[in-house]
C-alpha cells in the first residue's frame, strides 16, 4: 500500500469529509445543551406502562410551560426538556405528570436545571478552555519542532500538524451537528472536553511520525524526500494504529455499556481519536511531501 | 544489586497489596477498617447539587465577606439536620457574584431538602422612603426600602404574648451590633413606621414611638400559636443574613445512580478485558508482561483514588477507563521499537533495552500533551469535567511508572534466552 504516492486520494477523502462536516454545521447548526443555554431536564420512569408522549406534553402545557420537548428514553422513561424551571414550577409539573399517569406508576429519576447565568458562564469557560488549549498545543508544537529545520522548516511541520488537528476536530463536530438535528443529541460540556482530549491525544500521533521523518532524513541522506516520508509512515504505522486501537477499544466498551450519561461523550472521543489517527498517517506527513514538491517546482 | 527476579517479586507483592486496598471484594480482612471507601459523586450515589445565588446588594461591600460566611454557617446548620453524610456547603465566587453550593449526597427526599433550605426565612427591617407619585399632580407615595438591619444580627427569637389580648407574638433579640443599628434606626424614624419583612413580604409594620435601646423588637401579626411557634423555630434555626435564590440544581435519584454505577463498572471490565486480550494476542510474551503491568496500574490508580480521595463520577470513571486504554500505549511504543530492533538482527536482550531506551522520548511527548489538556480541563471544567480530567491526569502519570518501570522489571526477570522460539514469542515474525 503506497501512501505517499496515492496521497491525493487520501487528501480527497479528508477534504470531502471536512466539507460535508462544515456543511452540516452551517446547515443544521449546533444543538447546544442546557449546560450552555440554560434550561431544565426532567427524567422520569414508568413502572407499569409508559403512556403516549402527548400525555406528558399536555401535562407541561397545562402548567404553562411552553415549548417543552419530550423524548422517550430507555424502555420506560421520558426526558423532558424545558426552559429554566423554578422549584415551584418543577413540583407543579411533577404533580401534574403524576396526576396524568396514575399514582405509583411514575417516578422522577433526575432533575437538572441550569439558570441562564450559569449557562452563559459555562459557555464563556468552555470558550476560554478551547482558546487556551489551542494556544498550549501550538506552543507544544513549536517546542517539539524547535530544532528541526533540516531540509524542511519547522513551520511546515507545524502547519501540517495544525491542518490535521482541524480535521480531527471538524469531523466529530459535523457528526454531532447531524446527530443533533436528527436525534436531538446535544453539544454539552462533556463534548467540548472530549474535543480537547482529542487535541492532546492526536497531536502526539502526528508528532511521532514527524519525529521519524526527521530521524530518517538524517539517516538516509541519499533517499528522495517522498521515499523517506513513505518509509517513516510505514515504520510508525503499527504503533499509530495500535495506540489508538487500545484506546478506542475501551471507549467502545463505554459507548455500549457505560450508560446514557457518557454515551455521546465516548462517541465524540471515539470519532476524534479515530479520525486523528487517519490524519496523522494519511494527511499530515503526505502534506509534507506535497509542500516539498510545490517548493521544488517553484524554485526550478 | 539485587537480582531482577527479587525486584520483580517485590513489585508484584506491592501490586497485590495495592489490589487488596483497591478491591473491597477481598473480604473482611483485619486491615479493612483502615481502608477508606471510594467517594462516589452525586450522579452515582444519588443526591442533590444545588447552586444558589447570594444577593449581596443589601450589605455594604466591606461586610460582604462576613455576611456570606454567616449565611454559609446558617445553611450548614440546616443541612446538618437532614441526616446526610458529609454534606458540602461552600461559597464560590463566580461571574462577579457570590454563590452557595450545597451538595447532599445520598439524600432520599430531595424536594423536602430544597424546601427546608429555602424555608429558612430571610428577615429584614425596612424603612420608609417617600417617592414621587406617578404623574405631576398625584401625591408622593411611601415605600419601604431595605435597611442595614437583617437577620444576620438576630441572636434569638422567642414566643411572647401581648399583655392585653394574650395573642401570640414573636420577640426578637438582636446581638450587640444589631442593637446598635436598631437604636439608630428607631432614632432616625421616630413617629414613622418601620416594616419587618420575612422573605420579602411585610409581616408587621409598627410605629416607632421612641428610640429603642437594648436590641429587642417584636413582630406582632395575626399569628396563631402554631404559626408563631413555627416562625420562632425557623428563625432560631438560622435566619438567613442574606437572601438566596436557587439558580441551578442537579438531582439524581439513587436508583438512577446505582444503575449508572453498575453501567460504568461493566463498561470498565469489558474495556479492560478487551485491551488485555489485544495485548496478549498481538504482542505475545511482552503482551503478557504488559497485562501484568496493567493489573498493577489499575490497582495503583484505584488506591490513589481512594486515598486522595478522588470523587468518582460517571465522567471520572470514563476518564479512568480511557486512561487504561492509554496506559498500554507506552507498552505499544516500547514493543514496536523492540520489534524493529529484532528485525535489524540485534539480540533479544539488546533489542528490549534499546526498545525501552528509544521509545522514551515518544512516551514523554505523548504524555506531556495529554497532561497539558487534562490540566486545562481541570482548571476550566465544571465539577463533572474536573473528575474526568483528574482521573485521566493521574492515570497518565501512574501509567508512565507502570508501563515503563514495572514492565521493564518484569521483562528483565523473564529469562530471555537467545532462541528462535523466544524470538517468535517476542514478536519477531521473520522467525516463524
Amino acid at each position: 500500500m503506497e501512501i505517499v504516492k496515492n496521497r491525493n486520494i487520501y487528501f480527497a477523502v479528508a477534504a470531502i469529509l471536512m466539507i460535508v462536516s462544515l456543511g452540516a454545521i452551517v446547515l443544521y447548526g449546533l444543538k447546544l445543551g442546557i449546560d450552555y443555554t440554560g434550561g431544565s431536564i426532567l427524567e422520569i420512569e414508568y413502572s407499569i406502562t409508559r403512556p403516549d408522549r402527548q400525555v406528558i406534553e399536555s401535562a407541561t402545557t397545562e402548567k404553562g410551560i411552553e415549548g417543552a420537548t419530550v423524548q422517550p428514553t430507555g424502555d420506560a422513561g421520558f426526558l423532558i426538556r424545558t426552559r429554566t424551571l423554578t422549584e415551584v414550577e418543577h413540583q407543579a409539573l411533577l404533580s401534574s405528570i403524576v396526576a396524568a399517569s396514575g399514582e405509583g406508576n411514575v417516578k422522577e429519576l433526575r432533575f437538572d436545571t441550569i439558570g441562564p447565568t450559569i449557562g452563559r458562564e459555562l459557555k464563556q469557560k468552555s470558550l476560554t478552555a478551547i482558546a487556551i488549549a489551542v494556544i498550549a498545543i501550538l506552543c507544544y508544537i513549536a517546542f517539539a519542532f524547535r530544532k528541526v529545520s533540516y531540509k524542511i522548516s519547522s513551520w511546515v511541520y507545524a502547519g501540517a500538524a495544525i491542518i490535521a488537528l482541524a480535521h480531527d476536530i471538524l469531523i466529530p463536530t459535523g457528526v454531532f451537528a447531524v446527530l443533533g438535528h436528527f436525534y436531538g443529541v446535544e453539544i454539552d460540556v462533556l463534548f467540548v472536553s472530549a474535543l480537547l482530549t482529542v487535541l492532546g491525544f492526536s497531536i502526539h500521533d502526528t508528532i511521532v511520525v514527524f519525529d521519524r521523518v526527521r530521524e530518517n532524513l538524517l539517516r538516509y541522506p541519499s533517499l528522495a524526500f517522498d521515499a523517506v516520508v513513505e518509509r517513516s509512515i510505514k515504520e510508525t504505522i503499527a504503533r499509530s494504529i495500535n495506540t489508538s486501537l487500545t484506546t478506542v477499544l475501551v471507549l467502545v466498551a463505554v459507548f455500549f455499556f457505560g450508560g446514557s450519561t457518557v454515551k455521546y461523550f465516548s462517541l465524540a472521543l471515539i470519532l476524534g481519536i479515530s479520525f486523528g489517527t487517519y490524519s496523522s498517517i494519511f494527511v499530515a506527513s503526505p502534506l509534507l511531501v506535497t509542500w516539498m514538491t510545490w517548493k521544488q517546482r517553484r524554485s526550478s | 544489586m539485587k537480582s531482577p527476579r527479587t525486584i520483580a517479586a517485590l513489585v508484584l507483592l506491592g501490586g497485590i497489596l495495592a489490589a487488596y486496598v483497591a478491591f473491597p471484594i477481598f473480604g473482611q480482612g483485619p486491615l479493612d477498617r483502615f481502608i477508606p471507601d471510594y467517594v462516589l459523586g452525586l450522579d452515582l450515589a444519588g443526591g442533590a447539587h444545588l447552586t444558589y445565588r447570594i444577593d449581596t446588594t443589601t450589605v455594604a461591600p466591606e461586610d460582604v465577606t462576613d455576611a456570606v460566611a454567616s449565611l454559609r454557617d446558617a445553611i450548614e446548620r440546616r443541612v446538618n439536620f437532614m441526616g446526610v453524610s458529609e454534606p458540602i456547603v461552600q461559597v464560590a465566587s463566580s461571574a462577579g457574584e457570590q454563590r452557595l453550593i450545597v451538595e447532599l449526597a445520598g439524600i432520599k427526599d430531595i424536594n423536602q431538602a430544597i424546601q427546608q433550605i429555602g424555608a429558612t426565612p430571610y428577615l429584614e427591617f425596612r424603612v420608609p422612603m417617600m417617592i414621587p407619585g406617578e404623574g405631576a399632580t398625584s401625591t408622593p407615595q411611601e415605600v419601604y426600602v431595605p435597611s442595614a438591619l437583617t437577620g444576620r444580627y438576630l441572636k434569638r427569637a422567642r414566643i411572647e404574648y401581648q399583655q392585653q389580648t394574650q395573642s401570640p407574638q414573636v420577640g426578637l433579640i438582636l446581638n450587640d451590633e444589631g442593637a446598635k443599628i436598631f437604636e439608630e434606626l428607631t432614632t432616625q424614624y421616630v413617629g414613622q413606621r418601620i416594616a419587618i419583612y420575612l422573605d420579602g413580604a411585610p409581616v408587621s409594620i409598627p410605629t416607632v414611638n421612641e428610640p429603642i435601646t437594648g436590641g429587642q423588637a417584636v413582630i406582632t401579626g395575626n399569628f396563631t400559636i402554631e404559626e408563631a411557634n413555627a416562625l420562632v423555630r425557623s428563625l432560631n434555626a438560622g435566619a438567613l443574613p442574606l437572601n438566596v435564590e436557587l439558580i441551578g440544581q442537579q438531582t439524581v435519584q439513587s436508583t438512577l445512580g446505582e444503575r449508572a454505577l453498575s453501567d460504568t463498572f461493566r463498561a470498565g471490565i469489558v474495556g479492560v478485558i478487551a485491551v488485555m486480550l489485544f495485548m496478549l494476542l498481538y504482542y505475545r510474551l511482552p503482551g503478557l508482561v504488559a497485562v501484568l503491568a496493567l493489573c498493577i496500574y489499575i490497582s495503583l490508580s484505584l488506591v490513589i483514588f481512594k486515598l486522595l480521595p478522588v470523587t468518582l463520577t460517571a465522567a471520572a470513571m470514563t476518564g479512568f477507563i480511557l486512561s487504561v486504554g492509554m496506559a498500554v500505549d507506552a507498552n505499544v511504543l516500547i514493543f514496536e521499537r523492540t520489534k524493529e530492533e529484532l528485525r535489524l538482527g540485534k539480540t533479544i536482550k539488546g533489542s528490549v533495552e534499546e526498545g525501552f531506551h528509544r521509545a522514551w522520548s515518544s512516551i514523554r511527548d505523548s504524555n506531556t500533551s495529554s497532561i497539558i489538556t487534562s490540566t486545562i480541563l481541570y482548571y476550566f471544567g465544571t465539577s463533572f469535567v474536573k473528575g474526568f480530567a483528574l482521573t485521566l491526569g493521574i492515570g497518565v502519570l501512574v501509567s508512565m511508572f507502570s508501563a515503563i518501570v514495572v514492565t521493564r522489571m518484569f521483562l528483565r526477570a523473564v529469562q530471555l534466552n537467545e532462541t528462535d522460539r523466544m524470538r517468535v514469542l517476542m514478536g519477531d515474525k521473520s522467525k516463524k
